[in-house]
């Protein structure tokens, strides 16, 4: 239970798209397709739970006023063995997120979890709480994919699924479209939950 | 005429913020204010310039002498974090007024992608050294007038009514969205 409350934390109550609102770039700019969005999600968790274990069991011995440099080396090693790998068994992956697989570095996400959580808890912790982070950016990537896809090429997961008569709306793969499906998708995000706590409320009364 | 190409396309047609994505949190996160956001952008001019001359010269004099290209993302964030804490240093022994008006942005900076995103497209489009700084300084000002619009245009949304969900972060995402359709239209220039 203890391990799992972290991970739901990240998925729902703290999901860092929609909810802490780090870790735009990415977000905005590989999610062309769905399968993007997939790939740019596990590569940033890998990333993420890789630097949280680590971070955390070197938490004790890292002296507070170099920390953020320690951080970054680790980090960066962690992104640079994941981009070996993605370019060596998924080139496809590789090649289409391009320049932001070195950007994972400077994706906030990861900077703001070792600071504000890995350098304060346990290995095992930061592990479920690097796996929530991470599952909940990923289930983000994937919503902004698909919609993106959907809408921009009528295909999901490279599958036809709105007849040949439809007729894709571009903007939506362009740059423009990564704005708009965002902004939209978080306005829903709230909505859903302010008529949560307006029902919470009204069952209070 | 190669480095003119280069600036139109830099600033407007590939705008890094608007079309390019790179340095999305200080364009969502410093914007609210049109003064902060000029600060920013003239602090991250300073930084991306310096930084792509910098990581130009580590590339070709370390990483490829020595044959460690894949040490790339390390020596490039190493160097970039080391640059903007000098650069800090310098302005505050230096110049304490420029230093106190871009004070508040220099360590933020660290994080902005777009410095990263500048080093490591320097490399990937094969420029030589006065092309690389030329880039940088005119990513950096296509960065800071992405940067201006958006936060005049985010001062007047502050006063409008909008649907609650829609305040805040929608809103302006909506907005950019917008901003970048309009920027789409210069990608006929070249």
């Amino acid at each position: 239970m203890k391990f799992l409350q972290p991970i739901k934390n990240g998925i729902f109550t703290e999901n860092p798209i929609f909810r802490i609102v780090v870790g735009m770039c990415p977000t905005l700019a590989v999610t062309t397709s769905a399968i993007n969005g997939i790939g740019m999600g596990l590569s940033t968790m890998a990333v993420l739970v890789g630097s949280n274990i680590v971070l955390s069991a070197i938490r004790k011995i890292v002296p507070d006023k170099i920390r953020i440099p320690i951080f970054v080396v680790v980090i960066a090693s962690f992104v640079t063995i994941v981009a070996m790998l993605l370019e060596a068994f998924v080139p496809s992956i590789y090649k289409a997120l391009g320049i932001y697989i070195p950007l994972i570095v400077v994706n906030c996400i990861i900077i703001q979890r070792a600071e504000a959580f890995a350098n304060k808890n346990t290995v095992l912790s930061s592990l479920a709480d690097g796996l929530g982070m991470g599952i909940g950016f990923t289930v983000a990537l994937l919503m902004m994919g698909s919609v993106r896809e959907i809408l921009g090429v009528g295909s999901i997961f490279g599958i036809n699924i709105m007849g040949a008569n439809y007729e894709p709306a571009m903007i939506f793969i362009q740059s423009p479209g990564a704005f708009l499906t965002l902004g939209f998708l978080m306005a829903l995000v709230n909505f859903i939950s302010y008529k949560r706590k307006e029902k919470i409320q009204e069952a209070g009364e | 005429m190669r480095l003119l190409l280069i600036i139109v396309s830099a600033v407007l047609i590939n705008n890094f913020v608007l079309v390019q994505f790179l340095g999305i949190c200080p364009f969502l996160g410093v914007t609210r204010k049109v003064e902060t956001a000029i600060g920013m952008g003239a602090a991250v001019i300073f930084v991306m310039t310096l930084a792509s001359a910098i990581t130009y010269v580590v590339q070709y004099a370390i990483l490829e002498k020595f044959n460690i290209p894949f040490l790339q993302t390390i020596a490039f964030i190493l160097v970039i974090a080391a640059l903007v804490q000098f650069v800090e240093l310098v302005l505050k022994k230096t110049s304490p007024s420029l230093y106190q008006a871009l004070g508040v942005y220099l360590p933020l900076i660290t994080t902005n992608c777009a410095v990263l995103g500048v080093a490591i497209l320097n490399i990937n489009y094969n420029y030589n050294f006065i092309e690389s700084v030329i880039f940088g300084a005119a990513a950096a000002a296509g960065f800071t007038l992405a940067l201006i619009l958006f936060a005049c245009i985010r001062e007047r949304i502050e006063y409008s009514p909008i649907p609650k969900a829609l305040e805040g972060f929608p809103i302006a995402l909506i907005s950019a969205a917008l901003m970048s359709i309009a920027f789409m239209g210069f990608s006929g220039l070249i």
